[in-house]
């Protein structure tokens, strides 16, 4: 082996002057002399737990976040969270994150648009907060490595639509969310969000200046007709209550480079189906907006 | 019978490294390292075989030679040292033709190319694992990457062509080490590196010492193919920064370009373009396929650091006294 071959090699002849084989070496393991706690994916628990503790008050107070059925979520192992996406500048990622890294203590990573990367200080925050860019192979790695992956398969379509079509779920995309699953041979998580969509309505959309501005859209939000340009930035104080549906394990062995497109996509469909489903009856629950 | 190696670039930092590696192993049985001046540190018994820059003439010294081995670690990816046309014939014309040579004999049977990781590029949605299958999804917007990417399709074009010849790349991370003079080297020698104001990628270092272990694993076992070299994990540019004890000099984010033209002309500071895109996004990859093959590190990318921080301190430490002496003595 290499190894031995670099231990085997007196020190006069070491390329570089270095004391030899640390005993982290002799273990297997090599010494990383990390200075942060700023993983491979940019996150750092530090600033995590520090931005939870920030946002405390607002998933307690404000929000009044409630979940049902938290234990579906698997306690370890990697799994993929799919949840609706809402709002103009949609809270539910925020909710979905705190909630599961308090209650359960583990990390949850944000799959996101990469258009947060491209902002100085926003870009970098978000990936110190567990953002992460949307692309297949993040998350199929994330997955590999065991950890929990937060994704939006309806994406911006879904903060973007117009009020009259709250709650009705958008395309799941191309259902490459589900082929990743199989691909890693992880659970896939439905997560219905009832709420969002009242916290930030979208009234109209301002395509030109989205364009101008690189952005997915510009929104204008009843926020802001109520409370002028703060209501940019501040959601409505709407109940937010989740409920986790049944892991779905799909049959397709994992590791395969390809799935018969059908399949995927009919696996996808049933799990937008049932998110509707769970969503129209949380919504038939619920008494007031406000209230819950 | 042992190995016969060439390696090129001899009087580069890198081509008399590997030659030192090599003259290590007791497989190898002639070291030749060929370049248009003679190497600048003392080495055992590589033969040194003057030849001109683009080794035009490198048929003939393969055929005098009879190598079976030609190692070609010594492509230009710093483009404050060498850029423009000066660039482009040192790399890819320099690869072209080493490539002839390379089929010219019978003798050759496999050819090793150092290349780097710059090649994958780094744009907002790249993915932040680069497999060595995987393509790159900008365009190269600067010279040094423009011109990997041309060496490693004539590489492959080489590959196809010669289906009997053992074709080796490695894609190096950004290599940290004592004898490595680099953009990234320099900034952290100096005590101040570049970086782009509000943004802090995440990078990958590889200690040099891997990185010249790769390179002789790869000539050792023969073993044909791509592989990344590159330590475990990444982290962020400031704490490589910290780690090296050196300051962040923030760039605007935007004009970046124009503002560190200057500066790096006026020698201020080493941002030369292939390394603000890296600055901007970062980069990763993936290190599974050379591990697989048998290779270990001795190295993290935190390691990396650590070990360049602790070297660079322990040669400027040695070299105040010396300093301190003459100045004596004088």
């Amino acid at each position: 082996m290499a190894r031995d071959r670099l231990d085997d090699m007196p020190t006069a002849e070491a390329l570089v002057p270095l004391p030899r084989r640390t005993p982290a070496l002799a273990e297997g393991l090599l010494a990383d002399p990390r200075l942060s706690d700023v993983d491979e994916w940019g996150r750092s628990e530090h600033l995590r737990s520090l931005a939870r503790r920030l946002y405390a008050p607002v998933y307690r107070h404000w929000f009044r976040v409630e979940w049902d059925g938290l234990d579906k979520i698997p306690a370890e192992g990697g799994a993929l969270l799919v949840a609706n996406h809402a709002g103009a500048i949609p809270p539910d990622a925020l909710v979905v994150m705190h909630g599961i890294e308090e209650e359960m203590g583990r990390p949850v990573y944000g799959l996101s648009d990469d258009i947060f990367k491209e902002w100085p200080v926003v870009g970098t925050l978000w990936s110190r907060l567990g953002g992460v860019g949307a692309h297949p192979d993040n998350a199929l790695r994330l997955l590999r490595q065991g950890q929990l992956v937060l994704v939006f398969p309806e994406g911006t379509r879904a903060t973007s639509k117009p009020w009259a079509e709250r709650y009705q779920l958008r395309r799941f995309g191309r259902g490459g969310f589900v082929e990743i699953a199989m691909r890693a041979g992880v659970p896939v998580v439905p997560i219905a969000v009832v709420g969002a969509e009242e916290s930030m309505p979208v009234i109209a959309t301002i395509p030109w200046l989205a364009r101008l501005l690189r952005v997915p859209y510009v929104p204008v939000t009843l926020n802001q007709a109520l409370l002028g340009p703060l209501g940019t930035f501040v959601h409505l104080p709407v109940k937010i209550r989740l409920r986790v549906l049944d892991p779905v394990r799909s049959a397709a062995p994992p590791g395969q480079s390809r799935y018969p497109r059908a399949m995927v996509l009919e696996e996808a469909e049933a799990i937008r189906a049932n998110l509707q489903r769970a969503i129209y009856a949380m919504l038939g629950e619920r008494r007031s907006v406000w209230l819950g | 019978m042992g190995r016969r190696v060439l390696v090129t670039g001899l009087a580069t930092s890198w081509g008399a490294q590997v030659a030192k590696a090599l003259e290590a192993d007791s497989d190898v049985e002639l070291v030749v390292g060929v370049d248009r001046e003679a190497p600048r540190m003392t080495l055992e018994r590589t033969e040194h075989v003057p030849s001109d820059g683009s080794y035009a003439a490198l048929a003939r010294i393969v055929a005098d030679t009879q190598v079976d081995t030609i190692v070609h670690p010594s492509l230009v990816l710093d483009s404050t040292r060498v850029s423009g046309p000066a660039l482009h014939e040192l790399n890819v014309i320099g690869t072209t033709n080493l490539l002839a040579a390379a089929t010219a004999g019978t003798s050759v049977r496999q050819v090793v190319v150092r290349s780097s990781t710059l090649v994958y590029g780094s744009a907002l949605r790249d993915p932040v694992w680069w497999g060595e299958d995987m393509v790159r999804t900008s365009p190269a917007s600067n010279e040094v990457e423009r011109s990997l990417v041309e060496v490693e399709a004539c590489l492959a074009d080489f590959a196809e062509e010669n289906p009997g010849m053992q074709v080796s790349l490695l894609r190096l991370a950004e290599v940290v080490g004592p004898a490595v003079d680099s953009p990234v080297t320099r900034c952290l020698r100096r005590g101040i590196v570049p970086c782009i104001a509000g943004f802090d990628p995440l990078v990958q270092l590889v200690a040099q010492e891997d990185a010249l272990g790769a390179i002789e694993l790869v000539v050792r076992r023969q073993l044909p193919g791509t592989y990344n070299v590159a330590g475990d994990g990444r982290l962020p540019w400031s704490e490589v920064a910290a780690i090296c004890g050196a300051r962040l000099a923030p760039l605007p984010p935007v004009l970046t370009t124009v503002v560190a033209a200057p500066l790096t002309q006026a020698g201020l500071l080493d941002v030369p373009p292939e390394l603000l895109s890296l600055l901007r996004y970062g980069t990763g990859a993936d290190n599974q396929a050379l591990k697989q093959a048998g290779f270990a590190y001795r190295f993290t990318s935190a390691g990396a650091a650590r070990n360049f921080a602790q070297a660079s301190q322990s040669a400027s430490q040695s070299a105040r006294p010396a300093s301190h002496s003459s100045e004596v003595t004088a």
